[in-house]
């Protein structure tokens, strides 16, 4: 076949040739990686472990038996009788009635009732992928531009971008303060944003944080209420982790209770219209194949555009039915809750003790299937080139596909997100070995080892002085939570 | 004591948002919610409004119910006694992968060639899933076009589009009108009408669409009109989108010559060939999501697999239908049975109008019939308008309870025809609404014929 590259069909859209699906950043690349060479126990045991994915498979076990128990759910059956035809037909973007019921009493569980979800604001989605974009098109004009803290989730440049011509302006958070959000870098991040000319139309939140598996204070929580409120922009939060917070301490806060425990002035404020939450089955059942999302907000506008806009992106009648039956039993949801963050916590604390043992400090977490990991003390050169040849050491030479904080925004180098929960307690433990051969061999013996556990150790201290290099790796390694506790 | 404070406004929302080019004003979702307000029930509502506006296919419920009820295995993980054991359960919760479960992409890619007779094959891995045909469309526009551009597409056409290829996208549709006398049929002049429209209003022409079998006519493109669009596309170096979606529901002669036989003769074009494909017309599963992009284009390929990851298919569901699909036997018995059903269907339907004396388009597909009522819009002089059409329309819902689509919905460029579905109702609910078309059209006659000497 002769090449006419004369006739040629004309290019595709700009959208199709842009780079705007991030496909080409170091998340996805490591996973390209852990592809061609995946770690098995058996069958290929010096592959690569993946620590890069945030799934949650610590609790299936608890679904399967649920789903043995309740064979309808999978069988198409209602009371014993067929309902087959009637999902069959069942394409009302409104979602199926008892499964939008089922997911309002769910979520409002994972918050302890504190908060009521009203099934008719509820817009369903093929998952926070979907619901996030959806947002976006319906807050959001081309060019427009959402603010948003780093470090954060690198599926963002794609999901909130590619399609809807938005911009993303970086909210800088740093390791001084735990990573917390602060007013000043909110307007600093708005200021940024109207010098490029843009018009910020909203801050959009993960709470708990993706990355640093925290749940974000209340006191930031009303912060931030406070700040879009003053701006007259929207707020998006983003709470797909809700159901992984495990910790009692530091207990998950939505945004939506902040908005209550303000009473009526909210509503009159606007608040209610403003504030939109996201949510998703992906992450606390474990269940991303099966394209479960949903943006719930008070605003009926949006809930009437983004209904229409689900069209793109429904969820199967057949998985709406099976999850309505699932969530609608109090008896499991209850029982999932509590063993699925019991499980959370004790693979995190395998996680935390494992590196703590090797000199390796992490962000003090509350929540999520990862944990900040603090590997700075680890690179040569302090800056993001050194973060990047660590992250392909850890990669090529350790075997442990680990997210580099700068494939999500983080402003400082030698930060990772390292994921615990989807994998068994032996292969997390196989790869803390590996670790810490990586660092006994590259850092020169017990000496360092030990410099480095004692460093670990170490009390909270002050933060003013810009790091410098070498030994000051070992200020860094404080229980950071020193700071976040205080403001609970 | 001060008082209230005025309630601050919420932010505004996008243009996206506000518009209305969702499309959701239009008569075709008027229709529906009358029915919605007064649907017909044999028992507790029979003189409520009969839904002909959907095109649902009701007909082959029984051979997919009667296939799971064979292979529950298919529709759950099994269970320990099954074998194939809930363990695989945990696999495919966990499958989010967006080049879609292999098993899946082989059925769908046999399901598409048998439906096709064998005459054009299919590559699992250039099938990208989305969540439905209307997601499929959508994607293939941003793929293929800026916002700006236009798309062409021949008339009448399915009303969804106007919302499916523009709202989020921002990409226009130039319509390339086609008229009863020739059948409906795609003229190279039409084309080229539309061509020129679109550089006019200063758009540039990204594409083709077309629909075939068509909607609303339920007719099947000749081959050499589609060769025409082809040759047409290649001239203009523009691509070609043929949503497929109605392919399996081809009930008589001629067959379908679908645009993927023709690539295979001439691979020049390929690159520019993409179809869209579905499983909510064929096997009558809208709620289930399925829908697919087939591209000859890597780079199309590529991109729409990336871009599915907003509109996965839920991987319950790709389990459940790879199953089914892969069942050579199933999957042919099928295809044969339901295109016998909508035959009877199609037949039926076309008699019971032909008593009435209300003259449809010769059809071969689909799960509706282009009914030709021009006639019942002349009598004041002058031309039939849209406005004509539309008074019958009311007429038809308000007064005969049927809920049609009028083809001015459809962009149809001649008023007074009407799509009238047939699939997605009993045979009994069908007679109903015939014989009430038949009373209409006793009155309508006696009203408007003159009376005769004695």
């Amino acid at each position: 076949m002769v090449n006419k590259v004369a006739d040629e069909p004309q290019l595709l859209s700009k959208k199709a040739g842009c780079n705007s699906h991030g496909q080409d950043s170091s998340y996805f690349l490591g996973w390209e990686e852990y592809e061609k060479n995946p770690f098995d126990a058996v069958a290929n045991p010096g592959g690569i472990i993946q620590m890069g994915l945030a799934e949650n498979q610590l609790s299936f076990d608890l679904v399967e038996d649920w789903l043995e128990k309740n064979p309808d759910a999978l069988g198409l059956r209602r009371g014993g009788a067929s309902v087959f035809r009637e999902l069959a037909l069942f394409q009302d973007y409104h979602g199926l009635p008892a499964f939008k019921n089922a997911l309002a009493r769910f979520m409002s569980e994972q918050r302890g009732y504190r908060v009521a979800f009203d099934p008719s604001n509820i817009v369903l989605t093929a998952g926070a992928t979907s619901a996030n974009e959806a947002l976006m098109f319906c807050l959001a004009d081309q060019g427009d531009a959402f603010l948003i803290p780093t470090p954060y989730y690198p599926g963002f440049d794609r999901d909130l971008k590619w399609r809807t011509g938005a911009e993303i302006v970086p909210v800088h958070c740093t390791s001084a303060n735990g990573f917390r959000v602060t007013r000043a870098a909110l307007d600093d991040a708005y200021r940024r944003a109207q010098k490029r000319r843009l018009r910020v139309k909203g801050v959009l939140i993960t709470n708990p944080s993706n990355p640093l598996g925290t749940a974000v204070p209340r006191a930031d929580l009303d912060m931030i209420v406070d700040f879009v409120a003053a701006k007259g922009i929207h707020l998006v939060s983003d709470e797909i982790y809700s159901g992984t917070a495990f910790s009692d301490s530091m207990p998950f806060v939505s945004v939506l209770e902040v908005l209550a425990a303000r009473g009526p002035r909210a509503a009159d404020y606007g608040l209610d219209g403003r504030v939109h939450v996201v949510y998703s089955l992906s992450k606390d059942l474990g269940l991303p194949g099966f394209r479960v999302g949903a943006i719930y907000s008070s605003n009926p506008a949006v809930v009437s555009a983004a209904t229409k806009m689900s069209s793109f992106g429904l969820v199967s009648s057949q998985t709406q039915f099976l999850l309505a039956a699932l969530l609608g039993d109090k008896d499991f949801t209850r029982g999932y809750l509590a063993e699925n963050k019991r499980r959370l916590k004790e693979r995190r604390d395998q996680l935390v003790d494992g590196l703590k043992a090797i000199g390796i400090g992490c962000l003090e977490s509350d929540a999520g299937l990862f944990c900040w990991v603090d590997m700075s003390h680890l690179m040569r050169s302090r800056s993001f080139e050194g973060e990047m040849s660590l992250w392909k050491k850890v990669v090529f030479d350790v075997g442990l596909n680990i997210s580099p904080g700068s494939s999500c925004h983080c402003s400082e180098p030698g930060w990772f997100r390292v994921c615990f929960a989807n994998m068994s307690a032996k292969t997390l433990d196989v790869a803390m070995q590996r670790l810490r051969a990586f660092v006994e061999t590259s850092y020169k013996g017990a000496a360092t080892i030990g410099a480095l556990r004692r460093a670990a150790a170490a009390p909270a201290r002050s933060m003013s002085c810009p790091l410098a290099m070498n030994m000051k790796w070992a200020l860094r390694l404080t229980p950071l939570s020193a700071d976040r506790k205080a403001e609970r | 004591m001060v008082g209230k404070l005025l309630p601050a406004a919420s932010p505004a929302l996008s243009h996206v948002a506000t518009s209305g080019a969702h499309g959701e004003d239009s008569p075709y979702f008027a229709g529906w919610r009358a029915y919605d307000d007064d649907p017909y029930d044999a028992v507790s509502n029979p003189s409520g409004v009969i839904q002909m506006g959907l095109a649902e296919n009701q007909v082959s419920f029984d051979l997919l119910e009667g296939f799971l009820r064979e292979h529950p295995e298919a529709a759950g993980w099994g269970g320990a006694a099954a074998g194939s054991g809930v363990a695989s359960f945990r696999d495919n919760a966990l499958f989010q992968d967006y080049h879609g479960l292999k098993t899946f992409r082989k059925a769908m890619a046999s399901f598409m060639e048998k439906i096709r007779g064998g005459k054009a094959r299919f590559d699992p891995d250039r099938i990208v899933l989305t969540a439905g045909a209307t997601a499929a469309n959508e994607l293939l526009t941003f793929i293929l076009a800026n916002p700006g551009d236009a798309l062409l597409i021949p008339t009448p056409y399915y009303p969804g589009f106007d919302r499916d290829l523009r709202w989020r996208t921002g990409v226009n549709i130039v319509p390339v009108h086609c008229h009863s006398a020739n059948g409906f049929q795609v003229t190279v002049a039409a084309l080229e009408d539309a061509y020129e429209e679109a550089a006019a209003a200063g758009m540039r022409a990204a594409g083709v669409l077309l629909t075939n079998p068509s909607n609303p006519l339920g007719t099947t493109m000749k081959r050499s009109v589609l060769e025409d669009v082809l040759d047409f596309v290649v001239r203009k170096n523009i691509h070609l989108i043929s949503d497929e979606i109605y392919s399996g529901s081809v009930f008589a002669a001629p067959d379908l010559v679908s645009v993927a036989e023709l690539v295979e003769s001439r691979p020049d074009v390929a690159d520019r060939v993409h179809i869209v494909y579905s499983l909510s017309k064929d096997l009558g599963l809208p709620g289930f999501r399925v829908g697919v992009v087939y591209s000859y284009n890597d780079a199309v390929v590529t991109t729409a697999r990336r871009m599915s990851s907003f509109t996965l298919v839920s991987s319950q569901t790709q389990k459940t239908l790879a199953a089914m699909l892969s069942d050579d036997a199933f999957a042919e018995e099928y295809i044969r049975t339901n295109r016998e059903r909508l035959r009877m269907r199609h037949d039926h339907m076309v008699a019971g109008l032909a008593r009435a004396g209300v003259p449809c388009l010769q059809g071969n597909a689909g799960l509706f019939v282009w009914m030709d009522m021009r006639r019942l819009l002349l009598g004041g002089g002058g031309e039939a308008t849209v406005a004509d059409e539309l008074r019958l329309w009311d007429l038809m819902l308000h007064e005969v309870k049927l809920n049609i689509s009028p083809g001015s919905s459809c962009h149809c460029s001649e008023p007074g025809w009407f799509r009238v579905c047939f699939a997605n109702m009993s045979l009994d609910t069908l007679d109903v609404a015939l014989a009430r078309m038949g009373r209409f059209m006793d009155r309508w006659n006696k009203a408007t014929t003159p009376q005769k000497e004695h």
